[in-house]
């Protein structure tokens, strides 16, 4: 069998869906966070498949870059979580309603 | 031979995320993200995508899940989680709706399309082979897309100043966490009425504190 | 000179806001020789501009003056401006000139009143507001003027207004044109939907070319119908006008006589091609309805005892007159009929202000008799107002009723037949008013009902008191006798005491006998001093004083109005007799204004003559039956003065009844409609937003699943959006 494109996309679909299933259904922030990281995994994997099909350097180029941007997102992500969450033990996401209006 | 060899990324990829998903404890929860990681990488190299590969390794699963590994440890959030309980009434249904719309519709949008993915192909970025995929992205990088290379480094600098910022500890006594109590959306109706909690009167944990 | 037509209304304003702002130095007698002094200018301002287009030629007499852009709304514009032609000026003389006799005759009879400077103020507004309702040159400067005459007629019927039943009378009067105004407003809208424009030239050419739909000109001539019947008093809008007599009298002789309420008919008399546009049902109803009403005033009229009374339900009676003409489409009989009847109407109110002047504010009829001897001037001028409004040859008043009957017998016999009885009707009640006023006995002097009453009871006290007296004489007497057993003088003493006491009680029960079966008072004591028995002498001072009081004539300054509109009485006829074209000078000069619509008689020279003897001869015939009953024992008068035409056949009563019951009902109906479904369902959307607002609140529930659950809905949402717009 040939591994075609749409076996890479339909990958990255289903862990691009368990990953917002994940965010969804956790209460844990930083399992959250790790969720979001599975969502863009699967977008990386979308992308180099992508451009690997129609021979273009722009998808790992794209991949790079959103890369980047996760790592310093989820750097300043942790550091908010932990601004917030080490005043109180086994905190969880639904204790921070401030906002509610 | 590729088949097999995706087709085990896959499994492996799959079951990371399951195990993600599911983990009680999110020591687990992390391992199996390196997990999905890692498998995610071999697709990479699979796609002739050597670079990232590599750099998946080093900066996702070295880096990146080492710092959630440190912050696990740092507030001592090790301590698992029920997931028997749902509070906010119609979350589950809406996160099932919600998944399983988003993978019908990339399924449609994925396979049930004639003639494929409609791009163009590249005018000034040549895909390579393996070999010279760093050569090629390091080329392409520095040259064409210089100017977000730099940006990315004052993303960088930027995210490590603020993450600093955030995370240090302040002198003096400490503003105490609003304490709420989970308000499901079934009962929203009959407390309507009532103003935001005023922070000043929330007490620590161990309090039931009234909910606003 | 027609330039300066707005001086007209003009005079009487500066005379209004000079007396209302010119503080109290303006007291009595100058306020209202200022008053007087406006309205003279404003009647020879008009004099002016009547001579100026009576020198025009024929068919060139309308001249319209607009003085400033008053309502200048998008495809509505109206403006203050003045239509002087034949029709609006003659109404300007009468009203300037009876005005300013009116105004004149004022100073005398409120002498002494304390708000003498508002009453003049209230009568200069009240002539302006009338003169801008009959120079107006549209619909709305009109309706300006006819709702500025309502609130004048209200101010100054409520004039004494520290007196309950005045404060209701003017408010029924305002109320009761209310209703009337309705349909001028309705005709007003209906008007400018149809024409464009509410300026008379504009609408009525139009109108008189023909091009005006039938349904359309039904609905705005009936609409005007409607609030002619409210402001000239028709049935069933007449209710108003007997309780304005609670005014003083110059304004029921200005307003409720002369002036406003002949305003219907000058509307209905301007908007004539648009009657003649209508359905032909409607003039025949206008003419019923004023043939009704004359008649249904006049039976009313028979039985009244307040002088004012009978003069009120008289001129509802000529009104009805007027829209009978109106309704048979003789424009200028009815016209003929305003002029005339002003004059001596006018004449009679201000002769019943002089006989109340003089008789201290007493209207009942009952106490005058044989006041001519007393008031010679007012006797004579009334006399003559007399024979004016009972039809009597050469008198003006003849020639204006015969015109009218004439017409009438034109439309139909019917309606000619209910004028003739109205007529004679007529010439009886007001015969029967100046024979009560002025012939026969002085019955000023006769003891009231009440004070005999009074004589009676203190005759009877006075019996009781000498009982009781007699009573402890006797009791003092038995005591005495009883401490004194053996003296026969005691004896004797007990003996005369009980005779006396006895004597009392005989007295007393004979006098109580008396006082029950003493006979009636007559209500008129027409043909000798009632027998009031015993008890003459006992009669309170009061009598003794009015009979020393005798009434007085009236100054100069009531006295020379009488004259003038005596004299107009008799020489008014002049302007419209029927001999030929050439005498007909009204009808010719109010040619231009009718387009056309005056209807022609038919009916030969010689009906006419038998027409006009037997209107003569039922004058005759009222005039000799009221003598019969009145001045000679011939007829009982009793039998004419049914109290139900006295209670003015309890229409009052039903109207009461019906407002106070269903019509009550309605209003709340209405009410609990307006506040429970209109006023629901506005705040029906506001407590919709409520409710939506509390379904949305539950979103807002601050926590972080939630909105990312929201997220990723939305997100689908987008995607399935975008998939439909796709195609495989």
């Amino acid at each position: 069998m040939v591994v075609t494109t749409s076996w890479y996309l339909t990958l990255a679909a289903i862990l691009f869906s368990m990953g917002a299933v994940g965010l969804l259904t956790r209460r844990n922030p930083l399992i959250m966070i790790m969720c979001i990281e599975l969502m863009l995994n699967a977008v990386n994997l979308t992308f180099v498949s992508l451009g690997s099909e129609l021979g273009d350097l722009g998808g790992q180029l794209s991949v790079f870059f959103v890369l980047v941007v996760a790592a310093s997102e989820v750097v300043v992500g942790l550091a908010v979580v932990v601004a917030i969450m080490r005043r109180r033990q086994g905190a969880t996401v639904d204790d921070l309603s401030v906002l509610r209006g | 031979m590729d088949a097999a060899v995706f087709l085990i990324s896959a499994a492996i990829v799959l079951t990371g995320a399951g195990g993600v998903l599911v983990a009680r404890n999110p020591v687990h929860a992390a391992l199996f993200l390196v997990q999905t990681l890692f498998g995610v990488a071999v697709l990479f190299v699979l796609q002739d995508a050597t670079f990232l590969a590599a750099v998946q390794v080093i900066v996702y699963a070295g880096a990146v899940v080492i710092l959630f590994l440190f912050v696990i440890m740092l507030l001592g959030v090790d301590r698992a989680e029920d997931l028997g309980v749902e509070p906010i009434v119609g979350q589950r249904p809406v996160a099932a709706v919600v998944g399983a719309s988003l993978l019908g519709m990339l399924l449609i949008a994925l396979l049930v399309s004639v003639d494929g993915p409609t791009g163009a192909h590249a005018a000034n970025a040549p895909l390579g082979d393996a070999a010279d995929n760093t050569r090629l992205l390091g080329e392409a990088l520095f040259t064409d897309y210089v100017f977000a290379v730099e940006l990315t480094a004052i993303l960088l600098t930027v995210a490590v100043i603020g993450a600093v910022v955030l995370a240090r500890r302040v002198r003096g006594p400490l503003a105490p966490l609003p304490v709420v109590v989970v308000a499901s959306v079934a009962d929203d109706g009959e407390q309507g009425d009532d103003g935001p909690p005023d922070v000043a009167e929330a007490t620590d944990v161990s309090d039931e504190g009234e909910g606003a | 000179m027609l330039d300066l037509v707005w001086l007209v209304p003009a005079f009487p304003l500066a005379g209004f806001l000079i007396l209302t702002f010119g503080g109290r130095r303006l007291g009595e007698p100058t306020a209202g020789w200022l008053a007087t002094g406006a309205m003279a200018g404003s009647f020879l301002a008009t004099a002016g501009a009547f001579y100026d287009l009576a020198g025009r030629d024929l068919h060139d007499r309308r001249s319209v003056t607009t003085l400033f852009e008053w309502v200048p709304a998008g495809d509505l514009t109206v403006d203050v401006g003045f239509l002087a032609d034949p029709l609006s000026l003659t109404m300007c003389l009468f009203v300037t000139g009876v005005g300013a006799l009116i105004h004149l005759y004022s100073i005398g009879y409120m002498h002494g009143d304390a708000d003498f400077r508002r009453f003049f103020a209230y009568l200069n507004l009240f002539a302006f507001a009338m003169l801008m309702l009959v120079l107006g040159d549209n619909l709305l400067l009109t309706f300006l003027g006819w709702e500025g005459v309502g609130a004048c007629s209200y101010l100054l019927i409520s004039f004494w207004f520290t007196d309950e039943a005045n404060a209701s009378a003017g408010k029924k009067a305002f109320i009761t044109n209310r209703i009337g105004d309705w349909g001028f407003m309705l005709a007003i809208f209906m008007t400018f939907a149809t024409f464009g424009t509410v300026a008379y030239v504009d609408v009525l050419d139009t109108t008189a070319a023909g091009t005006v739909a039938t349904s359309t000109a039904t609905f705005i001539a009936l609409m005007l119908f409607v609030g002619a019947i409210g402001k000239s008093a028709q049935f069933p809008l007449f209710l108003w006008l007997p309780d304005a007599m609670a005014g003083p009298t110059p304004v029921s002789a200005l307003i409720h006589a002369a002036t406003m309420v002949t305003s219907g008919i000058y509307l209905l008399t301007r908007v004539n091609p648009i009657i003649a546009d209508a359905a032909d049902w409607v003039p025949t109803l206008i003419a019923w309805t004023g043939a009704g009403t004359a008649l249904f005033a006049a039976t009313i009229a028979v039985a009244q005892r307040d002088i004012k009374k009978v003069l009120a339900y008289s001129t509802i009676s000529q009104l009805g007159y007027m829209f009978l003409a109106v309704g048979c489409g003789a424009y200028v009989a009815a016209v003929f009929h305003m002029i005339t009847h002003a004059f001596f109407k006018a004449l009679l109110f201000l002769g019943s202000g002089s006989v109340i002047h003089g008789m201290d504010g007493d209207q009942d009829m009952a106490h005058y008799g044989g006041l001519r001897r007393l008031m010679p001037v007012t006797a004579g001028t009334f006399v003559i107002g007399w024979l004016a409004i009972a039809g009597v040859p050469p008198f003006a008043g003849f020639w204006s009723k015969d015109e009218i009957l004439a017409y009438a017998w034109n439309e139909s016999p019917l309606l000619w037949a209910v004028g003739l009885v109205t007529a004679v009707l007529t010439a009886f009640y007001m015969t029967r008013l100046v024979i009560l006023t002025f012939f026969g006995r002085h019955r000023y002097a006769d003891p009231r009902p009440d004070e005999v009453e009074e004589a009676w009871a203190s005759a009877i006290a006075v019996a009781e008191e000498a009982v009781v007296a007699a009573a402890a004489a006797l009791a003092a007497a038995v005591t005495a006798s009883e401490a004194a057993t053996d003296e026969p003088d005691v004896a004797e003493a007990v003996v005369a005491a009980r005779a006396a006491h006895e004597a009392a009680v005989l007295e007393r029960d004979g006098i109580v006998a008396s006082a029950g079966e003493r006979p009636e008072l007559p209500a008129l004591a027409l043909y000798g001093a009632p027998d009031i028995g015993p008890v003459a002498d006992r009669l309170p001072d009061q009598v003794a004083t009015r009979s020393d009081h005798h009434p007085h004539e009236s100054p100069w300054t009531m006295g020379l109005p009488l004259v003038v509109l005596a004299v107009l009485s008799v020489l008014g006829g002049l302007i419209q007799l029927p001999f030929s074209t050439a005498t007909k000078r009204l009808e010719g000069w109010l040619e231009p204004t009718l387009f056309g619509n005056e209807v022609h008689l038919s009916v030969g020279t010689g009906t006419l003559w038998v027409l006009a003897a037997v209107a003569v001869a039922g004058g005759a015939v009222g005039i000799l039956v009221a003598v019969a009953a009145y001045l000679q024992r011939r007829v009982d008068h009793r039998a004419f003065e049914q109290p139900i035409l006295a209670d003015a056949w309890r229409f009052d009563r039903l109207v009461s009844n019906f407002m106070g019951g269903p019509g009550r009902a309605g209003f709340e109906a209405t009410a609990n409609f307006d506040s429970t479904v209109v006023d629901g369902a506005v705040e029906s959307v506001a407590t919709m937003v409520k409710a939506e607002a509390r379904l949305l609140r539950r979103f807002h529930n601050g926590l972080v699943r939630t909105y990312a659950a929201g997220v990723g809905v939305g997100a689908v949402g987008l995607v399935v959006w975008f998939l439909s717009r796709t195609s495989f």
